[in-house]
């Protein structure tokens, strides 16, 4: 792998934004504000003795639910193969993604904590690429909880995705915190594969969007999840 | 149901040919492409021909429509396929827009109407049209075909299916793949082990020398990718492949403002091998590419309906600015291709105006 200055067009920098745009969804992500990558400005990286190679990175995003872009500088550590595995991120955007969705989170909190019927919904987006308006709101905070996924699971040999949800039951809510099932379908653009994985998640938003459980299911029984490519 | 009816329906009332009702903006299944490609070799038969060149697994025929007047010499050629991976839906929409654009302008546009008299344009809407209908039955996720796994494929999953993107001969099973043959990227047995890519080899074989140029569609990532996908091997027009590439990617960007990326496969995506576009490359078409369209992620490969039209405008726009600099280059440039070329264009045109007196 290339140290020093990075093409940012390459895919070494590109996989290591897509890991910053993940890192971003944890932190700042909400029904109302799921953020993509706008483009890559410069990066570099250098191996760092004993711990890996850390990427450093100007790269601007957008929220996908509005259409406003922002700056962000942010260090990628991917971890040398003997230690843990997740990338370790620091971001800083210049405005934080500060549209103010505030009024529109807390409508959605109490609209859905008010449900009698709890909500569920399927196939977002079904095979056109629909989403019902309704169900979007879902839709962001399923991409969002995948991102937590996405960032644990990723490598400088991935680029993940969100290709699906799969579905999304509406639990009880506990101690404020609505509550939901996911299954979601995720792409990873270096193998083509397509990784099931189920997401226990939580939003409030005071609270943001948690992840208690994951658990990564096998396409089929007795199915190895299959090797990389080389 | 609603096109397929529309179809009918003009079909009977017709009798001039440019009232065909198709919805070039929503997805179709495969039974009204196949519909539409009949409808369009009957209703066009001045320039549109249906060419069946093989057969999918599953013993579908695969076709073409070849675009361009007869002009009774042989002439030279553009190749466009679409389809080559099942899920990538947007990829034969823009096949049949691509299409529907030619027939549409080829009589007004001069630069359209000189492009076509002087090249054949042959289009497969979908190449592996046993995975696109598996995408419609069953799973909207399916990317390779649906040949059965391999021998020793001792998985009870659907391991079956070979990446057909990965089974040209082309520094087959080098990079890029895996060998087990539940993987997205299982490049088969051997090369050319798949009847959909075996088709495309035959019918591009033979006229090798008349290919100018060899798109082949896909999606997503909003990219443009100049062969080899090896990383070691370059191809020996890098530089002009590049220039042309970037100054498609400029026009692209000037329709809807959509940014993609040029570049090898190895420099902006992923190092493979076996690809449709190595092997044109390789078999001597100078100019191949892989277009992959919209999105960057957001929907990934189920783009929604109400981006078919513009990325379908924008993809025609880079295509065309890529197709164009070739034709140019073959008829008007110097050098003796564009001498053959031109010698062979005043044969048409003195044929022609024989068969007018």
């Amino acid at each position: 792998m290339a140290t020093g200055e990075l093409n940012p067009s390459h895919y070494p920098a590109q996989r290591a934004a897509n890991v910053v745009k993940h890192y971003l969804n944890t932190r700042y992500g909400s029904p109302y504000r799921w953020v993509g990558l706008h483009k890559v400005h410069s990066a570099n990286a250098e191996e760092v003795a004993e711990s890996g190679r850390k990427y450093h990175l100007e790269i601007s995003v957008q929220e996908m639910t509005g259409n406003t872009t922002e700056k962000c500088s942010a260090e990628v550590l991917f971890p040398a193969l003997e230690n843990q595995r997740s990338p370790q991120v620091q971001a800083s955007c210049e405005a934080l993604l500060t549209a103010n969705t505030t009024a529109q989170e807390e409508a959605l909190y109490q609209q859905y904590r008010r449900n009698h019927t709890l909500l569920s919904g399927h196939n977002l987006p079904d095979s056109y690429g629909h989403i019902d308006p309704d169900m979007k709101p879902l839709w962001h905070l399923g991409g969002v909880a995948s991102s937590f996924v996405m960032l644990k699971e990723s490598t400088e040999n991935t680029l993940y995705n969100m290709a699906q949800v799969a579905n999304v039951t509406q639990l009880e809510t506990e101690n404020d915190q609505l509550r939901f099932n996911y299954h979601v379908l995720l792409h990873d653009m270096v193998s083509q594969e397509i990784i099931h994985w189920k997401l226990l998640v939580t939003w409030s938003p005071a609270e943001g969007v948690k992840v208690l459980q994951m658990e990564e299911l096998p396409k089929c029984e007795h199915c190895e999840v299959p090797p990389k490519p080389n | 149901m609603g096109p397929a009816l529309l179809v009918l329906l003009s079909l009977v009332g017709a009798t001039t040919v440019e009232r065909v009702q198709y919805d070039y903006y929503k997805y179709h299944p495969m039974s009204e492409i196949t519909d539409w490609m009949d409808m369009i070799a009957k209703n066009y038969s001045d320039v549109a021909s249906l060419v069946e060149y093989g057969k999918t697994y599953e013993n579908r025929p695969i076709s073409l429509l070849k675009i361009g007047p007869t002009t009774g010499v042989r002439k030279k050629a553009i190749w466009m396929d679409c389809g080559i991976h099942a899920r990538e839906w947007i990829s034969p929409a823009f096949c049949q827009y691509f299409v529907k654009q030619l027939l549409e302008t080829y009589k007004t546009d001069s630069q359209i109407k000189e492009m076509m008299t002087n090249m054949d344009f042959y289009v497969t809407p979908v190449l592996n049209i046993d995975g696109y209908i598996y995408t419609w039955t069953t799973d909207r996720l399916w990317r390779k075909s649906r040949s059965p796994g391999a021998l020793g494929c001792n998985c009870s999953c659907d391991c079956n299916g070979t990446d057909l993107n990965r089974n040209f001969n082309a520094n087959w099973g080098t990079v890029g793949v895996s060998f087990n043959c539940c993987s997205q990227v299982y490049p088969g047995s051997k090369p050319l082990s798949e009847s959909e890519a075996q088709a495309v080899v035959d019918f591009v074989e033979k006229r090798k020398d008349d290919i100018l140029c060899f798109l082949t569609i896909h999606s997503y990532g909003q990219l443009l990718l100049v062969p080899y996908g090896h990383p070691s091997i370059a191809a020996p027009n890098y530089d002009e492949l590049m220039k042309v590439g970037l100054a498609a990617a400029e026009a692209i960007k000037k329709v809807h403002g959509m940014e993609y990326t040029v570049g090898t496969s190895p420099d902006v995506l992923y190092a493979n091998s076996g690809s449709s576009r190595d092997w044109a490359r390789l078999t001597g078409i100078n100019f191949s590419y892989t277009f992959e369209l919209r999105d960057k992620g957001e929907h990934g490969f189920k783009l929604p309906e109400e981006q078919i039209q513009p990325t379908c405008e924008e993809a025609y726009s880079g295509a065309m600015h890529i197709i164009s600099y070739v034709h140019d280059k073959t008829f008007k440039g110097t050098g003796s291709a564009a001498a053959t070329a031109t010698a062979t264009l005043w044969m048409v045109l003195l044929a022609v105006g024989a068969a007018l007196l």
